[in-house]
């Protein structure tokens, strides 16, 4: 510090890092902005156009009884995949319980992989916000239908096929951006 | 009220640093002897705090407390000991927690092993470090808060991904990040140089070792990651050219680079400019690698949920971080030919090839990582650049770099006859041609990976010899822990190459159904299928199978493979069961149930396939023993007589 530096020139090529990274950056922040969406790299479901796969699946509030896709028929519904083992399903609780208050379609709970006690319990503690809600303790219809995690959505139309799908916790964007154009679509008879 | 406890020592952590990162750098500037002494009890203090926030994550994780919700994700009531622990940095939050809590670690080991430094330099020094670990910091407390709580808790935690239980995973991220971080050191006293304004060969020798030491974690920390992948994912690879994979190898080039250039500006003040440079884009790379990983930019096999607050957060950081030292480098840095002179014919020309090959091929890693996103940019649709790219690049790379590589510890600094290395090395290089042909006649497949990978380690084993022959040869000359590093790091190469290339050329695999009793033939190896059982793990269901291995119809060992159903989440991973050896691997995968007790199996032969990870082991070795060279402990200024021939070796 105490001894006075030569007077250097400073070549242009000195700068030449800067511009390799800045052009980095920009590209860099295409990616950012572009994973805004999180389903970008998500495969859109094969199921989408297809006839939902039938299941037949015991009630959870009803002991014996059966319930299934035959059931559902003649009006769209939407199945909404949970478990209380799932925390990301307790972030998605109130939207769709705000979502199922509109009464817009029925919306079926699919409890997955769950110990009985546990998801009435769940229910009781935070809402019911499902028309009904059927088990599939031991993953029967999970793998016909494509479902990896909870929580999953689907969106069903009276003629039973599959016309959205959704990974993650629904948001209320998500609904208005997304699920509720696709309802008014199938509503209008598209 | 722990985990709260946790949260307060993080932001007083924050705090530390900002105070670490202002107040000497500002010393140093205006001189300002108090101020500058703030660095060193900063630095210890933030390394108590951190460390108390890790251990209050980690006791939430033993004691299950799923309240806090990053441990309701990432751990189950069924998750075996071990794996809580581990569990700690098993996804986003905890392992920047590690991240902070390793750079932590180094910041105050400089600062413990600085008490010779200069005042302005250490100060400077542990404030550039101060202001990096502000930037994690802020990123971990504002978007990716490890003790944010889950109220009321849950009864029963998500768990932990399968696939990081495993004894491989406990040590490959600290491994890894140790590496990574490690590289701030360089970092920071490039820094500190720049703003110096002098770069002083004795700092410059100070950083050697530490440099040496983060290339050392990092090698390890891959090599632990490709043998993890290599037995955990189930399909026989070791290296996939994942983003993920070439996010922590860019650096380990660069670092590569970075050693040899610091040895020829410490010993000979050339490249200067270039050597800061390198410890800048080092660090920088490392940073990225953080980045890519992190951000969810890209996607890998070890995609995590993006979240482009997170994303936007790290590119500022990254660019504030990155813009910044190379705004200072282009204002600040010194010219490169300030060093002593040297002939085409040199050492130092040697070293420079050396560092174009290294920088060029992490430059092309560098893109190929890239070029997907930026194919999605454009809109030109979804493109993934394969191994085939990387394949092709890698060889016409590390071609010439292996030819050079045995000339340098025997070509002579600043000015050297080219006839002398030749005539010392000529004979060994037919010997090493010899070899490797006899090798392509001798193995059934007669590849050409196995005529280039006998000959290029040949060649560097008996060419690394001839310089440890000379130095012996000739009385009085000594043989440093730096040579031996050296010598252990290219011994090291060499392995890894003939594990790499023989595996690349010699494998065999075959994947058939079998019922129980049926056997798969392949080359003199019979694999025979003896059934598979179901059983009860800890937080899972297993299938486990037997398989009987013949060799000419010798039992050699009998493997059990396994695929297991996780309880928690249904996800079904496969355990490959493998039968070591020296010279060869058994690998038995099961595959899907094909019913009546009938498997898809997957069964590999891999020769060799054990000295990649050896080769990279030996690397990390020479890394470390060139560490403990006793000339980077002394601080003294040494008198250079330019002109002189040196006694010195990189």
């Amino acid at each position: 510090m105490s001894e006075p530096k030569p007077i250097v020139r400073r070549p242009l090529m000195r700068w030449a890092p800067l511009l390799v990274v800045g052009v980095l950056g920009l590209l860099l922040a295409a990616g950012v902005w572009m994973s805004r969406n999180p389903n970008r790299e998500a495969l859109p479901s094969p199921l989408i156009g297809k006839t939902a796969p039938a299941f037949e699946l015991p009630v959870l509030h009803e002991a014996g009884r059966l319930f299934g896709t035959r059931d559902l028929q003649g009006a769209p519904y939407l199945l909404n995949v949970w478990g209380s083992w799932c925390p990301a399903c307790r972030d998605e609780h109130p939207v769709l319980t705000r979502f199922a208050e509109t009464k817009r379609v029925r919306v079926v709970g699919f409890n997955w992989n769950d110990e009985h006690a546990d998801a009435l319990r769940w229910l009781e503690e935070f809402g019911n916000p499902y028309w009904i809600v059927v088990t599939d303790r031991d993953s029967k219809a999970v793998i016909d239908w494509g479902i990896y995690g909870a929580p999953e959505t689907f969106l069903v139309d009276g003629k039973g096929v599959v016309r959205w799908k959704f990974v993650g916790p629904l948001t209320d964007k998500v609904i208005a951006d997304e699920l509720l154009p696709k309802l008014a679509e199938i509503e209008r008879g598209q | 009220m722990l985990p709260e406890l946790g949260q307060i020592a993080l932001i007083l952590a924050l705090l530390v640093a900002a105070l670490q990162a202002i107040l000497p750098l500002i010393g140093a500037q205006r001189g300002i002897p108090a101020w500058m002494a703030i660095a060193r009890p900063a630095a210890f203090a933030q390394f108590a705090l951190v460390a108390l926030a890790f251990g209050v994550l980690t006791y939430g994780f033993v004691s299950q407390d799923f309240s806090i919700k990053y441990v309701a994700i990432n751990s189950n009531s069924l998750l075996p000991m071990v794996y809580r622990y581990t569990a700690v940095w098993g996804s986003h939050e905890g392992s920047l927690l590690l991240w902070a809590l390793i750079l932590s670690i180094w910041t105050a080991a400089v600062a413990r092993f600085s008490q010779r430094l200069p005042a302005e330099v250490i100060a400077r020094v542990l404030g550039v470090m101060g202001a990096v670990a502000f930037g994690f910091l802020a990123f971990l407390i504002f978007t990716s808060n490890p003790f944010e709580r889950l109220l009321p808790a849950v009864a029963e935690g998500r768990d932990l991904n399968p696939l990081l239980q495993d004894p491989g995973m406990i040590i490959h991220p600290p491994m890894l990040y140790l590496g990574y971080v490690g590289f701030s050191v360089p970092f920071a006293f490039a820094i500190a140089a720049l703003l110096d304004g002098r770069i002083d060969a004795r700092w410059l020798r100070w950083t050697r070792p530490w440099t040496n030491v983060a290339w050392a974690f990092l090698t390890l920390g891959i090599a632990l990651g490709s043998w993890w992948a290599y037995y955990e994912l189930g399909w026989g690879g070791w290296w996939f050219w994942d983003p993920v994979e070439n996010a922590s190898f860019m650096p380990w080039l660069a670092g590569a680079a970075l050693l040899h250039s610091q040895a020829v500006t410490e010993k000979r003040g050339s490249f200067r400019g270039w050597t800061l440079l390198l410890a800048i884009a080092t660090f920088s790379l490392s940073l990225l690698g953080t980045f890519l990983v992190r951000s969810g930019v890209l996607t890998s096999v070890h995609a995590f949920a993006s979240d482009p607050a997170r994303g936007l957060f790290i590119l500022v950081f990254l660019g504030i971080v990155i813009g910044g030292s190379l705004v200072l480098y282009a204002l600040r840095a010194p010219s490169d030919d300030s060093g002593a002179p040297f002939n085409v014919a040199s050492r130092e020309t040697l070293l420079l090839a050396n560092n174009l090959l290294l920088s060029t091929a992490c430059a092309m890693v560098l893109l190929g990582t890239l070029y997907p996103l930026l194919a999605d940019a454009l809109d030109l649709g979804k493109i993934s650049v394969g191994p085939p790219y990387f394949a092709l690049m890698f060889m016409v790379l590390m071609a010439p770099l292996i030819l050079l590589l045995p000339f340098g510890p025997v070509t002579r600094w600043q000015r050297e006859q080219v006839s002398k290395p030749l005539a010392m090395l000529l004979p060994w290089g037919v010997l090493a041609l010899l070899v490797g042909v006899a090798a392509y006649f001798l193995t059934p497949q007669s590849s050409w990976k196995v005529l280039a990978g006998v000959l290029a380690a040949v060649w560097i084993v008996v060419g690394t010899l001839r310089f440890v022959w000379t130095r012996f040869a000739q009385a009085g000359r000594q043989f440093t822990a730096e040579m031996l590093g050296m010598t252990l790091a290219h011994f090291g190469i060499a392995i890894f190459l003939v594990g790499a290339l023989l595996t690349e050329g010699l494998s065999q695999q075959r994947e058939v159904a079998v019922a129980q009793g049926q056997s798969v033939e392949l080359g003199r190896y019979a694999f025979r299928f003896d059934g598979a059982e179901r059983y009860q793990g800890p937080n899972y269901v297993g299938d486990r199978g037997t398989v009987t291995v013949f060799h000419d119809d010798a039992p050699v060992t009998v493997l059990h493979p396994e695929k297991r159903a996780y309880t928690s989440g249904g996800q079904v991973m496969t355990e490959a069961a493998i039968d070591p050896g020296f010279s060869r691997d058994l690998y038995v995968a099961m595959g899907e149930p094909l019913g009546g007790n009938s498997w898809a199996l997957r069964v590999h032969v891999k020769p060799f396939v054990r000295w990649i990870w050896g080769g990279a082991l030996l690397m990390m070795l020479g890394g470390l023993v060139t560490a403990t060279d006793r000339r980077f402990a002394r601080t003294e200024t040494r008198r250079v007589a330019a002109g002189e021939a040196m006694e010195t070796t990189a």
